[in-house]
This record gives structure tokens, C-alpha cells and sequence, in this order.
């Protein structure tokens, strides 16, 4: 049973119930937005204003921690960029390797009659004074001394030794190296000769041979120590004077002596060595 | 033990010799890091295998060399005995020794290794030779020289420790 007391408290929670659903009849009706917009407008500037300031403080307080895994990120993203370059040094190197025995099985197809044994260039002779260089293929890879060494853009020269594993090249540039070449279009005979500043010089060109500078330096095949019609490189320059019995040219190469890494050997050439038939001088 | 370890030492030097160094000329020259190295070792007060090392490189060398046989042999002998003269005459300076056997040294071998080309039939024009080779090439083992015979010094400590009188 309800006391006296009672009765005002209940109609104030009956006015109260009433109010809040007449203040959420009146909101779902729209009628209090421009209300709680003037009063939420400086709660929301207030919040902004502590949340910016909160934020800054965090910042503060916490960036030891962010420069450590920063740098711990850092760290982990250069070793990872060092990697990746020397992935990409790694596959350029692929790349080139992989253009140069591209361009040799293309000279190997455009000479079929030839059969070929690949070879690396593994060192170069430590004596200054001779241009040889060491393969890494010898006779037990079917290699034998006097057979010719080319690559895709020339003549490079001819093995002197051979070992199981390896032979010694004497290169076209070595001092001691003597070529029998033709000239195209002129079609004169002349001698290759290497030279001590790794330079190649033609001799013996007859005085009445129209050379030009541009002229096509092929072996000739005479003398049986180099197979015929092997490019050898271009006259540069000619030196002709009337009171020499030969014209001298120097020749280009396109090919580059010191940067040789991938050779073929050309297996099925037999030298012939015409020492026994060359004239020797009779005793009186 | 001092002899053994020139095998495995100047065998290294050799491939790095043929493999690299002979592919980044100076002009035509090159450094002959046997030859250094023999004769740094040749030139510590201690050492008495100088001979022994002196065989063992030209050996290897004319293994991997297509000079005439006997060439770099007689070129490191004749290197060797100056280096050792040298030794004794300039025993107070020894890197100038040094500085001057490496100098001597590259001249023989030159000489030596033109005189037996010349022999086998392949004369090369000696003014040429000495200006784009054996000039750039002493140049080259001059600055060589002064590491190679520290090296060889830490390697002579090493093998020939000083013993203490108490």
C-alpha cells in the first residue's frame, strides 16, 4: 500500500518517463538536431583539442620504442635491397653469359662443317712478353695442339699445349704469331703478325694489291695451319711506300683480346705441318 | 715446414697472378707476384730457405708459362742471388733493400725472358719491350714490394719465432 510519501516520487518517475519519451519522440522526429548540435559543437571541439593533445604525448613517450623498430626495419630492408642487387648483378651476369653462348651456338649453326668444343678462358700466361691464354678443356675433351680457336666474332688463335684438363692458346696478338690471310674484296695474300703491344699487323701485302681501309682480313687456309675464311677483323690503316717491295696495313678486330671468357675450339681440323716440304739450303 | 708452405702459397699466388692480375695491365705490364714474394721472403734476416722458395716458384711458373723451359728458373736464380747480395750490403735498411732487389730483380727476369725468346726464334724490339713492359712492370712491383714484405715479415715471425735468452 502506498504511503503518502510515495505518491510524489511516483509521479515524478512518471513525469520523468514521460519527458524522456517525449524527448525521444521529439529526436526521432528531428525536432532536437539544431538542439544537440549547439551543444555537442563544443564537446566535439574539447575532444579534438584532448585527443590531439593525448596524441601528442603518446607520441612523445612512445617514440624510443618506434625509432628502435624503425631502425630494426630499416636494417631489415637494406639487407633485403643488398640481396636483391646482388640478385640482379647475379642474373645480368646470367644474361650476358647467356647472349654470348647464344651468338656461339648461332656461329656454330651458320658453320656446320665445323664441330666444336666449348671452353672457358680460366687464365692468361703470367709472362708479360706473350699473349696466351688457358681453357679449361683439354685432350681429354678430344682437344689436340694446332687446333683453332675462334669465338662468334673471329679468329682468336690456335692451341700450343694441351693437358688433360686444360690447354695453353696462343693468341693471334702474341709476338711470335704468324696468320696466312686474304683480303676481301681485293683478294691479295698477306701475313698476319701479332705484335708486343697487342696490336695485330698485316705484312707481305704485294705492292700491286688494291687495298682499302674497311678491306675483310679472312684466313686464307694456306700453309694448313688455320682453316679457310675465318673472319679476322678490318684494315684500318695502310702503309704503302714505293720503295718497299709489300704494302703493311694494320688491322681492327671486332673482337677484344682482353675480355675473352667464353671459346669454341674447332675439333675436326687437323693441322698439317709443311715443315718437310719447305726448301731448305743446300750445303756446298 | 719454411719450404713446404711456399707450395701452397706461391701456388695461390699463381692463380691469383694468371687469373687476375694479369688481366688489368699497365700498358703491357704486369706485377710478378712470385717474383715478390720471393724476394720478400729472400729478404728476412731469419730465413734460410730462400733457395728452396726461389725453385719452387720458378717451377710453378714455367708450369703455367709458355716461355722457354728453364726461363723463369734462371730469372728467379739470378733475381735470388741479387736479392741475397743486397740482403747482406743493405742489412741495416732492409725495405730499401727490398725496394732495390724488387727493382733488380724485374730487370733480370726481363732480360732473361727477352734473351730466351730472342733464342727460340721470337725477337721482340727491346725499346718496346722496355717501355710498355718492363718500365710499367717495375713500377708495378715497386709499389707491390713494401705489402708483400710485410706479409712476408709476419710470415717469418711466424715460422721463425725469436728465442728468448734468460
Amino acid at each position: 500500500m502506498n504511503t503518502p510519501s510515495d505518491r510524489p516520487r511516483s509521479l515524478q518517475t512518471v513525469i520523468f518517463i514521460l519527458i524522456a519519451v517525449g524527448l525521444i519522440a521529439l529526436a526521432l522526429g528531428g525536432f532536437l538536431t539544431p538542439l544537440s548540435r549547439i551543444l555537442l559543437s563544443p564537446m566535439v571541439a574539447v575532444q579534438t583539442w584532448v585527443a590531439t593533445r593525448f596524441q601528442a604525448v603518446q607520441d612523445i613517450v612512445s617514440a624510443p620504442q618506434d625509432t628502435t623498430r624503425l631502425r630494426q626495419r630499416n636494417a631489415e630492408l637494406e639487407a633485403e635491397v643488398a640481396q636483391l642487387q646482388t640478385q640482379i648483378i647475379e642474373l645480368q651476369e646470367q644474361l650476358a653469359e647467356t647472349n654470348v653462348l647464344s651468338a656461339l651456338v648461332d656461329f656454330a649453326r651458320a658453320n656446320p662443317e665445323n664441330r666444336y668444343q666449348g671452353a672457358a678462358v680460366i687464365a692468361r700466361d703470367p709472362s708479360p712478353f706473350l699473349q696466351y691464354v688457358i681453357i679449361n678443356r683439354g685432350s681429354d675433351n678430344g682437344l689436340r695442339r694446332g687446333m683453332p680457336v675462334v669465338t662468334q666474332q673471329g679468329l682468336i688463335g690456335r692451341i700450343a699445349a694441351v693437358t688433360a684438363g686444360a690447354a695453353r692458346v696462343q693468341l693471334i696478338t702474341d709476338p711470335a704469331s704468324t696468320v696466312n690471310v686474304r683480303l676481301e674484296p681485293s683478294g691479295a695474300q698477306a701475313v698476319l703478325q701479332g705484335q708486343i703491344t697487342g696490336e695485330i699487323l698485316l705484312d707481305m701485302i704485294p705492292q700491286e694489291a688494291n687495298v682499302q681501309p674497311g678491306d675483310l682480313v679472312l684466313t686464307s687456309g694456306l700453309g694448313g695451319g688455320y682453316p679457310a675464311d675465318i673472319l679476322i677483323g678490318q684494315v684500318s690503316s695502310i702503309r704503302s711506300r714505293d720503295q718497299d717491295i709489300f704494302q703493311r696495313a694494320s688491322v681492327q678486330t671486332v673482337l677484344d683480346f682482353s675480355r675473352i671468357n667464353i671459346v669454341l675450339v674447332i675439333v675436326n681440323f687437323k693441322p698439317i705441318d709443311i715443315t718437310p716440304l719447305l726448301p731448305t739450303p743446300i750445303a756446298p | 715446414m719454411a719450404t713446404f708452405i711456399a707450395i701452397p702459397i706461391l701456388s695461390a699466388l699463381m692463380i691469383l697472378q694468371s687469373g687476375v692480375i694479369s688481366r688489368i695491365p699497365l700498358l703491357q705490364g704486369t706485377p710478378d707476384l712470385l717474383m715478390l714474394f720471393i724476394l720478400a721472403w729472400t729478404m728476412q734476416k731469419r730465413v734460410q730457405t730462400a733457395w728452396q722458395w726461389c725453385i719452387i716458384g720458378a717451377l710453378i711458373f714455367g708450369l703455367v708459362s709458355a716461355l722457354p723451359i728453364g726461363t723463369p728458373l734462371l730469372g728467379y736464380a739470378l733475381a735470388t742471388a741479387a736479392a741475397l747480395f743486397l740482403r747482406k750490403q743493405l742489412w741495416q735498411v732492409p725495405i730499401l733493400a727490398m725496394l732495390v732487389s724488387v727493382l733488380v730483380g724485374t730487370l733480370i727476369s726481363h732480360v732473361i725472358s727477352l734473351l730466351a725468346l730472342r733464342l727460340v726464334g721470337n725477337p721482340i724490339p727491346i725499346p718496346q719491350a722496355l717501355n710498355l713492359i718492363t718500365l710499367p712492370s717495375a713500377f708495378l712491383n715497386l709499389i707491390f714490394a713494401i705489402p708483400a714484405f710485410a706479409m712476408m715479415g709476419d710470415l717469418a715471425k711466424w715460422l721463425y719465432p725469436e728465442t728468448l735468452e734468460v
